[in-house]
């Protein structure tokens, strides 16, 4: 079963820039998909698009649900999205607090809400640190707070937008064995390609807003070029 | 960062902390009525008006002087129209307005540093204070502290290249438009995780006798002296 389907998606910036350009996708349920694709291929306006963040044209269903703005609350517990700036994502005073915002918003009681963002901390391996503010936390604690902060909306779909940037090394592991433990279907918009060899099951490569390729991490790689190895 | 300073001092726990936003808003209309309606000549008066918010400020464990080197913040507003007030030949009514000024700023500033903005928002809200007008006061307390994030920063880079970061409008543009940026990608992380207008308080309110004792203590003090100087 399908979670993702888009059909024909085009998107204009204010400024006149087509950002996509008639993009197809699908995501199975559990499935996890890299995205690839150069600074400004439109990538991150794509997953914008899948919780109605941006609205273009064309068509998007989640879970079988069609995107409009009468589903839009529903469709935003769904669609689990974790930026790229972790630093926007986290702007309550406190960890906990944090994470307990969207619960709360999703109309949980406060004691609920904070029940279940302490455990969804817990399940980040950031039990440590509830009540330290978000600005003493290091980038991958971040990065595992604002993540928290989306897997407490129980959703069935994850996006991760540039996950391993400003990770350390031992920090870019505990997030790959982190998201392997999670069920849910995940997209990864990613340069990083070890990391996406490492999770994803397949690939979707984009240039100048469309689809330019898709296949495995490995064949896409290959067919783009996609690497950073400067003899080859 | 040191921008939070006053947000930090918010979630503290002390005696005054505890009370109810309702009851500190009240005290601090009472007092800041009690202060304005003053006569420019009662100098005990304004006396007796510092030792009550000094007593507050022991109450609620705060630093003095970094609190009340906050409050100086308007003196410069409240300075052009003393100017004005001693040049046109009345320096008692010049000296009072810089020291009603003072005293309201500590007042208030007093209210924010012991009550968490959510507490503060709702004790509004069930003042029937507009929602509209108090969600504009939120972001506004919010953005704030983006920009003065993103100020930083960029200060920090301006003296790594060896130069000072000056207010140039070039530089405020570019802040300007940092911050922007900032503020949108914060905007859509909170629709994302579900924002529907209203930030989440995680404390229950209740309006407790210690609260209305609160308020009849402070209120009554400051009417007092209002009356009786």
């Amino acid at each position: 079963m399908n979670v993702v389907e888009v059909r024909g998606l085009r998107y204009r910036y204010p400024d006149g820039t087509q950002a996509i350009d008639g993009v197809d996708f699908h995501l199975e349920a559990g499935e996890c998909v890299a995205l690839f694709g150069a600074n400004g291929s439109g990538k991150t306006t794509f997953v914008l698009h899948l919780n109605g963040l941006l609205t273009g044209d064309g068509s998007i269903e989640i879970c079988g649900v069609p995107l409009k703005p009468k589903t839009l609350p529903q469709i935003r517990t769904k669609v689990g999205l974790v930026f790229q700036d972790s630093d926007e994502q986290l702007f309550m005073p406190t960890v906990l607090e944090d994470v307990a915002f969207g619960p709360m918003n999703q109309g949980l009681s406060s004691q609920d809400a904070l029940h279940r963002a302490a455990h969804a901390l817990e399940d980040v391996g950031m039990a440590a640190a509830i009540h330290k503010a978000p600005y003493h936390l290091s980038s991958g604690e971040k990065r595992r707070a604002a993540i928290a902060g989306v897997l407490v909306m129980q959703p069935e779909i994850l996006v991760l937008d540039e996950p391993t940037t400003s990770l350390d090394p031992p920090g870019r592991r505990d997030l790959i064995r982190l998201l392997r433990g999670l069920k849910q279907a995940k997209i990864l918009v990613t340069h990083d390609v070890e990391f996406a060899a490492a999770l994803a099951t397949r690939a979707v490569f984009f240039e100048h807003g469309r689809v330019a390729g898709e296949g495995t991490v490995g064949e896409i790689a290959r067919q783009f070029n996609w690497h950073s190895r400067p003899e080859e | 960062m040191h921008h939070v300073v006053v947000e930090s001092w918010s979630r503290r726990a002390s005696p005054l902390h505890a009370r109810d936003a309702r009851a500190k808003l009240g005290a601090l209309l009472v007092f800041l009525i009690a202060v304005s309606t003053t006569a420019p000549e009662s100098q005990t008066a304004f006396a007796l008006y510092s030792a009550l918010l000094l007593m507050a400020i022991l109450f609620a464990r705060l630093p003095i002087t970094a609190l009340l080197r906050r409050a100086l913040l308007v003196l410069p507003f409240s300075a052009t129209f003393g100017l004005i007030t001693w040049l046109g030949g009345n320096p008692m009514r010049a000296v009072s307005l810089g020291e009603k000024s003072f005293l309201s700023g500590l007042a208030a500033l007093l209210l924010v540093a012991t009550t968490p903005l959510a507490e503060l928002m709702r004790g509004l809200e069930s003042l029937r204070v507009p929602r509209s007008l108090l969600l504009v006061i939120e972001f506004v307390y919010r953005y704030l502290f983006v920009i003065s994030e993103q100020a930083q920063h960029m200060r920090l880079a301006a003296r790594s290249r060896g130069s000072s970061f000056r207010a140039s409008a070039g530089a405020l543009g570019v802040l300007f438009t940092r911050s922007w940026e900032r503020a949108d990608g914060i905007y859509y992380a909170m629709l994302a995780r579900g924002f529907n207008g209203r930030f989440p308080s995680f404390t229950a309110g209740r309006f407790v006798i210690a609260d209305a004792a609160f308020l009849i203590v402070a209120s009554g003090a400051a009417i007092a002296v209002r009356v009786v100087m």
